[in-house]
């Protein structure tokens, strides 16, 4: 099989400069990006076998001695690319506030306290059905510096390979029916509704887990299609 | 039209998740530990080729520099082999992985310790000079920015299908120059993101 990335489907993503979000100003490219074609470089990338994480990664929930503080959730979903394929075997990983809003991390200033019992960090390896499994609690909103009283959604941040270094995709995770939507200009950078609503996930019944998790379904979708034989002819 | 998932910043609190190890500071205590999943230290016991050091920083529009970025790198080894099922060719160094990630340090820093590509090919069968490609992210980034580094003591660099689509006088910032420092080859390779002598980006 081979694949192709068009350049179409990044329609939808957030321009580089985007005001609203104030420190796109100074880091943004300003001249020109240069078309190139995709070479042997471009349409290959890492690949990772499973012994590269521990199941336990996939358990935010117990890396410590204790167990976290907050609302403890489900969070799964499958990694497709742009027909819909499974994405097997590919290295997604996560990063996250506490349940109280605040990051393990020195320059997070929010007087919100830290969490003994939770880095807030996961990663695992999707299955050959493209699918991946989080255990976490559920990260708390929390204020950030960009206009006067800004405050960011609940997120959960990814990270996901895929087949190619151009489907390489950092995105974030957002929760159903958050009321700083329309608020957020990280959030607002995707212009089409549509497209910001491939980044909420969907609260999940089904795989709700009684008396122990709520559970969320976030499926993400990466560049790469199958060439049809009018884009094999072009290479 | 596509229906991908969008892209989103990588924020400023990435390091403990995707770099713990790497060269920015974040720790609050030493309770928190995280192993690598991928460091700044591409090179393994079986690799072969010539040893080198890329160093370089990140610097936004006022030349200030990127204290929050992350780099990534992705290259052929020294046979111009990528360790991909893509690339089919036999691979002696099966371990060496060609994918390398630094956070930057309060100073804009990164470093990769890795060995010398080889040439790849490129376009219509015509070879590419040795270049690794680069990945850029970091707050203030709503999506990744990707660049190549070459090398300047390569005379292949004149016929390189890529590096002759950009315009000659910005070429200069695809090109790391060599440092030699206790016997290593270091090539220095600083990314500028926006203004005066900005770096080529590719739209791919």
């Amino acid at each position: 099989m081979t694949l192709v990335f068009p350049k179409e489907s990044l329609s939808a993503f957030p321009k580089h400069l985007t005001p609203g979000y104030r420190s796109t100003v100074k880091r943004s490219p300003s001249k020109p990006l240069i078309v190139v074609p995709h070479t042997l470089s471009e349409l290959t990338g890492p690949v990772y076998g499973h012994d590269a994480v521990q199941e336990s990664d996939a358990d935010l929930t117990k890396q410590h001695k204790g167990e976290p503080l907050g609302e403890r959730i489900i969070v799964h979903g499958q990694v497709l690319d742009e027909d819909k394929r499974p994405v097997p075997d590919t290295l997604v990983e996560i990063w996250q506030a506490n349940a109280c809003g605040r990051y393990v991390h020195n320059v997070d200033q929010h007087p919100a306290p830290l969490d003994p019992n939770f880095t807030g960090a996961g990663r695992t390896i999707t299955d050959k059905k493209g699918y991946y499994r989080f255990v976490t609690v559920k990260p708390g909103a929390y204020p950030w510096g960009n206009h006067h009283n800004a405050w960011r959604p609940n997120h959960i941040h990814f990270s996901v390979f895929g087949h190619s270094f151009l489907s390489r995709l950092v995105t974030q995770m957002y929760f159903p029916g958050d009321p700083l939507f329309p608020f957020d200009p990280i959030f607002n950078s995707v212009a089409d509704e549509k497209a910001r609503q491939r980044m909420v996930s969907t609260f999940d019944l089904e795989n709700t887990i009684p008396d122990w998790a709520l559970c969320f379904r976030f499926d993400i979708v990466l560049r790469g299609r199958e060439a049809t034989p009018q884009d094999t002819d072009k290479h | 039209m596509s229906d991908i998932t969008p892209s989103q910043t990588v924020g400023p609190f990435f390091a403990y998740g995707l770099a713990p190890h790497s060269r920015c500071d974040w720790k609050p205590s030493d309770i928190y530990d995280w192993k690598d999943t991928v460091g700044a230290n591409l090179l393994t016991p079986d690799v072969s080729g010539t040893k080198i050091r890329i160093e370089g920083r990140v610097l936004d529009g006022d030349g200030m520099p990127i204290n929050d970025a992350m780099v990534e790198v992705w290259q052929a080894d020294a046979q111009g082999r990528y360790a991909h099922p893509s690339d089919s060719r036999a691979r002696p160094n099966t371990k060496f992985m060609g994918f390398g990630r630094s956070a930057t340090d309060k100073n804009g820093v990164f470093s990769f310790d890795t060995i010398k590509p080889g040439p790849v090919s490129g376009p219509n069968g015509k070879a590419q000079a040795p270049h690794i490609v680069f990945c850029i992210f970091s707050r203030g980034m709503l999506r990744q920015i990707y660049t190549r580094l070459y090398f300047a003591d390569e005379a292949a660099n004149d016929g390189d299908p890529i590096l002759s689509l950009v315009p000659a006088d910005r070429r200069g910032t695809l090109i790391a120059h060599k440092e030699v420092r206790g016997g290593l080859p270091v090539y220095r390779f600083d990314v500028r993101v926006q203004g005066e002598n900005e770096t080529v980006f590719f739209d791919i």
